[in-house]
């Protein structure tokens, strides 16, 4: 039996991530924890994360998770992380007055701006970016496996990840600029949107990832 | 490319139960609350609303459990409003498998509290909901206030200025509902509605008088509304999501189909 790791640092959305692993991970085991051993002894992991950065740093710290989630990306097992968990695995994010995050994927997390507007039709845009967007895959990942090109997402956030590498970015959304709504290195893959919430796609993104082997 | 108008079917529960009040007086039996979140999931809903208006709080566990239920079956995200006025309140909800909460009563009396959730849940699973009524005269400039207990009780609070304040203290969208429309069918105050979402920099959901798909049309193109909720039109059957979805799409706005 294979198994996933949930970490859980307390942030509100692991139990929804939990639940859409248990609907489509029939015979693996899911374990919602912060031990670090189970966390390390797992097929699998998933960082989820909501609200603030610095909140959610502070927890991962003090927690020890940092070091756990550097050893499973060193060691090759997959990796997913959701939202603010895909915010955290990057160098820098400039919310809350700039918080380091764990540098595992070079590049930094920037925000939308009060003051933005569809291009096209002069919309003011509201913030945050709430509610189903399409993403565009920028090439064939194996987590996007039978999901659509420019399928919609479900998405929450003010901020979003800027990647050092253009080669990085696996899919790209449209919200009065162009941003990154998936990235993607070796055996890690992180998503802005939320695929817990993301109904049959996203479950289909889930499915995917406990059938991925960390290799693209 | 861009981001779709939501449409949220709202499920108004009764000690485990789906009723919608007409003006939340006449209020009949709709049915079983994880069926019927079921049902809206398949049409093509994108997100679904409920309001837990059980009387007694003896009764509100019987709310965590609907969530429980439907969050393992319905993977879109869900909103519980209705007696949320307690921090312990948000987390057990969120807990359940609910993506936000709406605090309405609660804010209008300790507006701190709304503070107080944003920071330890984050703002994006803050939804403060208003319940506004005009209180101009015909002539005279257009002025909305906060009603509370159903829309009986005044406050003097501006819509509008109360609208600002709760994002200003953290509300990731709001929750507008007309007082003077609901459950009347003749379509949502689209005054209101766009004087608010210009009013405030985060998404706003329009609520109370949805009668056709055009309400919903117009709620997005003149109500200047990034959401648009309504209860009756579905729950008997009068449309489905996917007939509002259409009829939106015909109009030339964005939906996800």
């Amino acid at each position: 039996m294979t198994s996933v790791a949930v970490i859980d640092y307390g942030m509100g959305n692991l139990h929804s991530v939990a639940k859409a692993l248990e609907k489509v991970g029939q015979g693996t085991e899911i374990i919602v924890t912060h031990d670090h051993k189970k966390i390390e002894q797992a097929d699998r992991v998933v960082l989820p994360g909501v609200g603030a950065i610095r909140d959610c740093m502070h927890e991962i710290k003090r927690l020890g998770i940092d070091q756990v989630v550097a050893d499973v990306v060193e060691q090759g097992k997959p990796l997913l992380g959701v939202c603010v968990g895909m915010q955290a695995l990057m160098t820098f994010s400039d919310e809350n007055n700039g918080v380091d995050c764990l540098k595992i994927l070079p590049g930094h997390v920037a925000y939308f701006g009060d003051d933005l507007h569809d291009p096209e039709t002069n919309e003011r845009l509201k913030i945050p970016h709430m509610g189903w967007n399409q993403v565009h895959q920028t090439y064939d990942h194996p987590l996007w496996h039978d999901i659509d090109q420019d399928e919609r997402f479900y998405f929450v956030h003010s901020y979003f990840v800027e990647p050092v590498e253009i080669g990085m970015i696996a899919g790209s959304s449209n919200y009065g600029i162009s941003f990154t709504a998936a990235v993607a290195k070796d055996n890690v893959f992180a998503t802005q949107f939320h695929p817990e919430k993301s109904q049959h796609v996203g479950l289909q993104l889930y499915k995917n990832f406990l059938n991925w082997n960390g290799r693209v | 490319m861009s981001l779709a108008k939501r449409i949220i079917p709202c499920l108004d529960v009764d000690n485990g139960r789906v009723v919608k009040g007409v003006q939340f007086v006449d209020i009949r039996d709709a049915g079983d609350p994880v069926e019927i979140a079921r049902r809206y999931d398949e049409q093509g809903a994108d997100e679904i609303t409920f309001l837990d208006i059980t009387a007694s709080s003896d009764d509100r566990e019987t709310m965590v459990h609907v969530v429980e239920e439907v969050a393992g079956q319905v993977f879109i995200p869900l909103t519980v409003g209705g007696g949320i006025r307690k921090v312990e309140d948000i987390r057990r909800m969120l807990n359940a498998g609910a993506d936000k909460v709406a605090i309405n009563t609660a804010a209008v009396f300790n507006p701190e509290f709304v503070k107080e959730a944003a920071e330890k849940f984050g703002s994006q699973c803050i939804v403060v909901a208003i319940d506004a009524k005009k209180v101009s005269a015909e002539g005279e400039p257009n002025k909305w206030e906060i009603f509370t207990h159903g829309g009986r009780k005044p406050t003097g609070i501006d819509a509008i200025e109360w609208a600002k304040k709760m994002v200003d203290y953290g509300a990731g969208e709001i929750l507008l509902t007309s007082m003077d429309r609901d459950g009347t069918k003749i379509g949502f105050d689209l005054e209101l509605n766009a004087a608010i979402s210009e009013a405030v920099n985060v998404p706003v959901i329009a609520s109370g008088g949805v009668g056709n798909l055009d309400h919903l049309v117009e709620g997005v193109k003149q109500g200047k509304a990034d959401a648009v909720l309504a209860a009756s039109i579905f729950h008997f059957g009068e449309y489905t999501v996917e007939e509002a979805k259409q009829r939106m799409q015909d109009a030339g706005i964005e939906v996800r189909l």
